[in-house]
């Protein structure tokens, strides 16, 4: 599983409601609350990020509320993995039950700024600025997380699992 | 020869309800006793439940949804969302609380459905407002909620425990509310990331029911995953009536090992403002006093309860909201409403110009009853001030006691509430 794209690089405590207001949780339709991802914090990602860029922020992303729509809006603007120093308790599992992936790497974060190209190699844990030419070693993916995010999120995943069931 | 460890009132609970003997690290598959979600979340559970093809929950007995975030519903979308959480009720037999009977947070203890020593999950993450009547609670997202709803039981990692004394004596005009706000301005939004926390000492045992949920409301804006306290005789007291089940009081053991502890001493502390826009952004109400205000909000699963409605109605009773500041009260349950109706405090607080709006969340989480407009300032008793938050990201949220609030809505700016509990008003 590599991923690969241009980092959007954010502070700390990014909270739940940057990350999708309550006032768009009217729907649960992903494409929906993936328009209005950020929004709060910064007006212009949703037309700038594209398809598996890499967000990157500081300390205690996703603190706040349980709200799921946050990694699902984040998942569905395109964002192909959330590299932090540390992420928030209920945040963490919502991310890996919904399918995003996510890594906690401090000294990465401090060696990639807004723009650059990163790749990262979820199954070996290394994480490449490609401007930079730096790259970091952060714990890989156990792979029943690695199983939930291929399947897209838990229920898909187990659901894979058990041999279909409901369609 | 090692003495086996103490244990903490989370490694009590888990290990109770997972037959396991469980300590901090530990990862185990417990028994839930009740498991919540409200409008925001619930639907993304249903639609969970669905995809997992569950037709029933584990106990419709031990299964609750609460309208409380947008309620009555101000937009088509939401609406269809309720019809969804009825239609969910009706099929799977759980608990609806419709529109109108309030926030989820009082309205699972006060109807009795968690009792000291149960274990419960719920799709918000202020459940851990049960901590205070000794209820493991936390909360999760629409996924695990489904899971948990579905199977009664989630895996969880038994958590490290900070422990937080607060010794001294409240001052007059200070209350639990500035108890906390005090421990995030020292500890920080993370500073209890992954963690429990246990608070004691004598403040919080000199505290009421009400007063100490404020206190564990609040432990996720610290990063923790539970605020617990000990059950006490007014915890047993205020449980008489509510539910048919018996609370199983569980104390931590003398011997606990906890991963930090912490003490605050509460004679010091003073009327404590966050100001915009984050919750350990907090300064002494001196340092902020005379900001102007637009807006005033008393209510939420902070400060929604009826000695919050009577704090507010003694300060704002014969007197006026200042004509250039909107006051909203949201109480935080039909009961509380109909107490405080009873008891004169709603007739005050509407006298004196306060809007009432339904039981419920009011317009903290913002898609209704009072979005603040560009560039005002709004001074209100819930637990978040976060950019965006009550619906404007050109707003700013101040957060602080029902006192602060209802002393700053009068002069229109913010206000230390003292005035009017040391005998020395102006």
């Amino acid at each position: 599983m590599q991923f690969s794209g241009t980092a959007h690089r954010y502070g700390r405590d990014i909270d739940t409601d940057v990350i999708i207001p309550a006032r768009y949780l009217n729907t649960s339709d992903p494409a929906e609350l993936a328009a209005h991802c950020l929004e709060d914090l910064d007006a212009a990602f949703v037309g700038k990020v594209s398809a598996g860029d890499i967000l990157v922020a500081e300390e205690n992303f996703g603190c706040g509320s349980s709200r799921e729509h946050a990694p699902i809006a984040i998942k569905h603007a395109g964002v192909s993995v959330v590299i932090a120093k540390s992420f928030a308790r209920i945040f963490y599992r919502n991310a890996i039950n919904t399918g995003l992936p996510i890594m906690e790497a401090p000294e990465a974060v401090d060696g990639i700024g807004d723009g650059d190209e990163v790749t990262v190699d979820a199954e070996t844990g290394l994480i490449t600025n490609v401007t930079t030419g730096q790259s970091w070693q952060a714990q890989p993916f156990p792979p029943f997380v690695r199983d939930i995010i291929e399947g897209g999120g838990l229920v898909e995943a187990a659901r894979a699992k058990v041999g279909g069931g409901a369609g | 020869m090692s003495a086996i460890p103490g244990k903490t009132i989370a490694e009590k609970i888990f290990s109770a309800h997972s037959g396991t003997d469980a300590y901090a690290g530990d990862i185990v598959v417990a028994d839930v006793d009740f498991v919540m979600g409200q409008d925001g979340t619930t639907p993304l559970a249903i639609r969970a439940l669905e995809n997992m093809g569950v037709e029933a929950v584990f106990d419709p007995a031990k299964v609750a949804v609460v309208m409380d975030h947008s309620s009555p519903s101000p937009i088509e979308g939401v609406s269809a969302l309720h019809t969804m959480m009825r239609e969910f009720g009706k099929k799977t037999g759980a608990k609806v609380y419709d529109v109108g009977c309030g926030v989820c947070h009082q309205l699972i203890p006060e109807n009795g459905h968690v009792v000291p020593g149960d274990l419960m999950v719920g799709c918000d993450s202020h459940t851990c407002t049960y901590g205070a009547v000794n209820v493991f609670s936390t909360g999760v997202g629409s996924t695990d909620g489904a899971a948990a709803m579905a199977a009664g039981k989630l895996w969880f990692k038994v958590p490290d425990t900070m422990k937080v004394t607060y010794t001294g004596e409240l001052q007059p005009g200070v209350f639990s509310k500035d108890l906390i706000l005090a421990l995030a301005g020292r500890i920080g939004v993370d500073g209890a990331t992954y963690m429990a926390l246990e608070f004691h000492g004598p403040v919080i045992d000199a505290l009421s029911v009400d007063a100490r949920m404020t206190i564990s409301n609040m432990a996720i804006e610290v990063g923790a995953k539970a605020g617990l306290m000990k059950a006490d005789a007014k915890t047993l007291a205020w449980y008489e009536g509510r539910g048919d089940r018996a609370p199983q009081p569980v104390d931590p053991d003398a011997d606990a090992v906890y991963a930090e502890e912490i003490v605050l001493d509460a004679s010091v502390i003073g009327p404590q403002v966050a100001k915009p826009h984050a919750v350990d952004n907090v300064s002494p109400i001196e340092e902020v006093a005379g900001t102007k205000v637009a807006q005033g909000f008393i209510g939420t699963c902070t400060n929604g309860r009826l000695e919050d409605l009577k704090v507010a109605a003694d300060i704002l009773r014969g007197r006026k909201v200042h004509p250039d500041v909107r006051l909203i009260i949201a109480p935080a349950s039909k009961q509380i409403l109909l107490d405080a109706i009873a008891a004169g405090y709603i007739q005050d607080l509407v006298e004196a110009g306060a809007v009432l709006v339904t039981p419920g969340c009011g317009p903290c989480v913002g898609t209704h009853n009072g979005v603040p407009s560009d560039g005002e300032n709004v001074i209100s008793t819930a637990n978040r001030n976060f950019k965006g938050r009550m619906g404007n990201s050109n707003a700013f949220i101040y957060l602080g006691s029902p006192a602060t609030v209802a002393a700053s809505v009068i002069e229109g700016v913010i206000t230390d509430p003292r005035k009017y509990f040391t005998g020395g008003e102006a």
